[in-house]
């Protein structure tokens, strides 16, 4: 039954992630923004918050054994309170312990023995190489077999959590002249020699995360921290299916970071709203947009977008809940979500005018923290580039 | 209808009755609508026959009582905006002209008294097109849609009604005209009108667009309305009809807009520029891309905002938003079609002019279309 408003369990899913933004991270909104690269510790009270009501949780939807009943489950959940918590500061919530996008890929493609022993891991990833961004089949970070052992070398810049995870998920190629087919990701625990921290990035935005460029010289780990199988496809179908593998993880990932800017852009509409309300500008949903002032028919047109945006993320999601391939509509999402954030954020502090611009509120910070919803988890163009090759049938060879 | 008694889950699926008559709307939307809508549109006219043709698909009779002759169904507005979705993938202007008549039964059903229904809605169960009406809009560059100035006075046995109104659908030929006007001393009020009384007069307007839909400005002098032509008990809720008419409006330009898209998408992959297809540029693909992203956001937004009108939960704010999302990305999308074709869009070999047309128009009605 066609219904788009989100389950009980989920708007208190919501509520209390809520909460948790308002009153645990809000506060240090401004402190750790001054402060760029100072470990968050307060954090670390909302990280256990938040891994006690994760586990309190049980997935969503009919579990009678029912399956083909609609699920509003994990995905769905992670996407809603991820909105409530970026709500409260985008910076802040990358720099909760345990909040990595590494986490997400073990949990998605570890086996059951790496999912356990790294499930209290603080896990960041490394794609992200100096030379190459967006088109991360390109990388040159090397995996070689030695005994028991691989040996990774390379560079890997833009590591969020980069600094103060313990874990990392380091994307290296077993064989370049293989392409594709050949890139694998590997487990790195933090101290391993070989690895290293060699700088943290400063940034327009999100300053609470620690970005880090870490270098990889001989560093070895055991055989068994290889995420997959170490084969590499010889055909064309497996080597598609082998990056095609590693790449849908995006799948999943996509939605939560589209949300990110759906939670912000609420944040600086409400700020915004408030701010307006003390001069009488308020919204009735009624005059026509060509009928309104300016300033109103701007405040309408950002609530739709948002709309529009937030339930591109809950489909993308829904999807992803109830095993509907959703590469399509994650990029989709995480297209209209970005530019949405960005455009709603910037707005915002423009209707503002000095209020907004200035530090005395979170307006401006706000529209610093949204550019980076539009460029990490793939940019902008590269999810216009996925949905159009979709839309259009496209290859990659045809449409580059 | 019982979801508050199970666990709400956000759900895209339709159900079984809605997969159906999605067929059924397809199949109809290709055969009967898009083969006919470009020369109905050169002509300025609906086919010969062709809104009998909609009679058979049952829009109107579906909700109203069995008593009455109908088919008794829970009036669905979901299942009323999807149904109109599918239909204006052929042609808005022609679907907002089969549809115009289930806008005035519905806000029959939904505000009139029980003597109205009785006395007007057997007639629409007969399966023959009826054509009835709504008219709200007025000739002003500012009109709102919650400040009519068409004014009903109390006489003597009824009402003199005086006011222009503008872009009525169906309006040089509609039997029933449901008539919205501000009523003295009580606010705003509808008035079903029979035929053309005496100080009624109807003129045909040519627009830009929705050129099929007969639209008609209609002017009453002092026109004199029997007493049960007041809907319901004088307390009109405009707002409710409004919001209702914003989910119509919304439902057409997701339609047409995913008919541009399908065209389009056809058109760039078999163009050659450059001795290549020009979907192979992404100059090309990121805005046919942009088209499928804004499309889809359009189309939830309008479900979102039927499914709260359908549960009795308060969808005002959801109408508004999914029409600002409509009007705005709706046209974009409009514009874009021609673009993608250049100048072969321009012309009138294709129909993206068409589209690009009638899309223009979902920003400026209102009060049409009410699901």
């Amino acid at each position: 039954m066609i219904q788009l408003e989100i389950s009980d369990k989920h708007q208190e899913t919501y509520n209390n992630a809520r909460m948790l933004a308002e009153h645990m991270m809000r506060p240090y909104s401004r402190k750790y923004d001054k402060a760029e690269h100072t470990y968050p510790e307060e954090m670390e009270e909302v990280a256990k918050l938040l891994a006690g009501s994760r586990s309190a949780t049980t997935d969503g939807g009919k579990s009678d054994g029912d399956t083909s009943a609609v699920k509003n489950g994990g995905n769905m959940g992670a996407t809603i309170g991820m909105q409530a918590l970026a709500w409260g500061d985008l910076g802040l919530f990358l720099a909760i312990p345990g909040s990595g996008l590494g986490n997400a890929a073990i949990n998605a493609v570890g086996t059951p023995e790496q999912r356990e022993k790294y499930a209290k891991a603080y896990a960041a990833m490394c794609i992200t190489e100096p030379g190459t961004g967006s088109d991360s089949a390109n990388i040159s970070t090397t995996a070689v077999r030695d005994g028991d052992e691989w040996v990774i070398n390379g560079e890997k810049i833009y590591v969020t959590d980069g600094e103060r995870s313990d874990t990392l998920v380091v994307w290296a190629t077993l064989d370049k002249s293989l392409g594709k087919a050949a890139i694998k990701s590997f487990i790195v625990e933090k101290g391993t020699p070989g690895c290293e921290v060699t700088r943290l990035e400063h940034k327009m935005g999100i300053r609470a995360s620690d970005t880090a460029a870490i270098s990889f010289n001989d560093c070895r780990i055991p055989l068994d921290n290889i995420l997959g199988s170490a084969e590499i496809a010889t055909d064309d179908a497996g080597r598609k299916k082998a990056f095609g593998g590693v790449m849908q993880t995006f799948d999943n990932t996509r939605p939560p970071v589209a949300a990110m800017a759906v939670g912000i852009a609420r944040a600086a509409l409400d700020m915004t709203r408030e701010i307006l309300a003390e001069e009488d500008i308020q919204l009735d949903f009624n005059k026509k947009p060509s009928n309104v002032s300016a300033i109103e028919a701007e405040l309408y047109k950002m609530e739709s977008e948002y709309e529009g945006a937030r339930l591109l993320v809950l489909k993308a999601a829904w999807m992803a809940d109830n095993g509907q391939p959703n590469s399509k509509e994650a990029s989709m999402c995480k297209a209209k979500a970005g530019r949405m954030g960005n455009y709603v954020t910037l707005r915002c502090v423009e209707l503002c005018q000095s209020l907004g611009y200035s530090e005395q509120r979170l307006l401006e910070k706000f529209a610093r923290d949204s550019k980076i919803v539009d460029i990490f988890e793939g940019t902008q163009q590269i999810q216009q580039l996925i949905v159009a090759r979709q839309v259009l049938g496209k290859s990659s060879s045809e449409l580059k | 209808m019982n979801a508050q008694a199970e666990e709400r889950l956000f759900d895209l699926t339709r159900d079984d009755d809605q997969r159906m008559n999605q067929d059924t709307m397809q199949r109809f939307a290709t055969n009967e609508i898009r083969a006919t809508a470009k020369d109905a549109d050169e002509a300025g006219a609906t086919p010969e026959g062709f809104y009998d043709k909609t009679a058979e698909l049952g829009l109107s009779l579906l909700p109203i009582p069995e008593a009455l002759g109908g088919a008794g169904m829970a009036r669905s507005p979901v299942s009323n905006a999807l149904n109109a979705e599918d239909l204006a993938w052929g042609d808005l202007a022609l679907t907002l002209g089969a549809i115009t008549p289930q806008a005035f039964v519905n806000t029959v059903l939904d505000q009139g008294s029980d003597a109205q229904q009785e006395k007007y809605l057997p007639r629409f169960c007969e399966g023959i097109f009826v054509p009835a009406t709504t008219a709200l809009m007025e000739p002003r560059a500012t009109f709102d849609p919650m400040q009519p100035q068409c004014t009903a006075t109390a006489i003597a046995n009824g009402y003199s009604l005086s006011g222009s109104k503008c872009m009525v659908p169906l309006g040089e030929s509609a039997e029933l005209v449901l008539v919205i006007a501000q009523l003295e001393g009580k606010g705003p009020a509808a008035f079903i009108v029979e035929g053309t009384p005496e100080g009624m007069t109807r003129t045909r307007e040519d627009h830009m667009g929705l050129r099929t839909l007969e639209l008609a400005s209609l002017t009453f002098d002092d026109v004199q309305l029997p007493g049960d032509a007041l809907l319901g008990d004088c307390s009109f809720d405009l707002q409710r009809f409004v919001n209702l008419s914003r989910l119509g409006l919304c439902a057409l330009a997701v339609g047409c807009c995913q008919g541009v898209l399908d065209y389009v998408k056809e058109y760039v992959n078999e163009r050659v520029a450059f001795g290549e297809p020009i979907s192979n540029r992404q100059a090309v693909a990121f805005m046919v891309a942009d088209m499928a992203i804004e499309l889809e956001a359009m189309r939830l937004m309008t479900w979102r905002a039927a499914s709260l009108a359908e549960q009795g939960l308060d969808f005002h704010e959801q109408a508004y938003l999914a029409k600002v999302a409509c009007a705005e990305h709706g046209m974009k999308i409009g514009t874009d079609g021609v673009q993608l074709l250049g100048g072969h869009g321009f012309c009138r070999e294709h129909p993206v002019e068409i589209w690009y047309r009638n899309l223009r128009a979902i920003a400026i009605l209102d009060g049409v279309a009410s699901v």
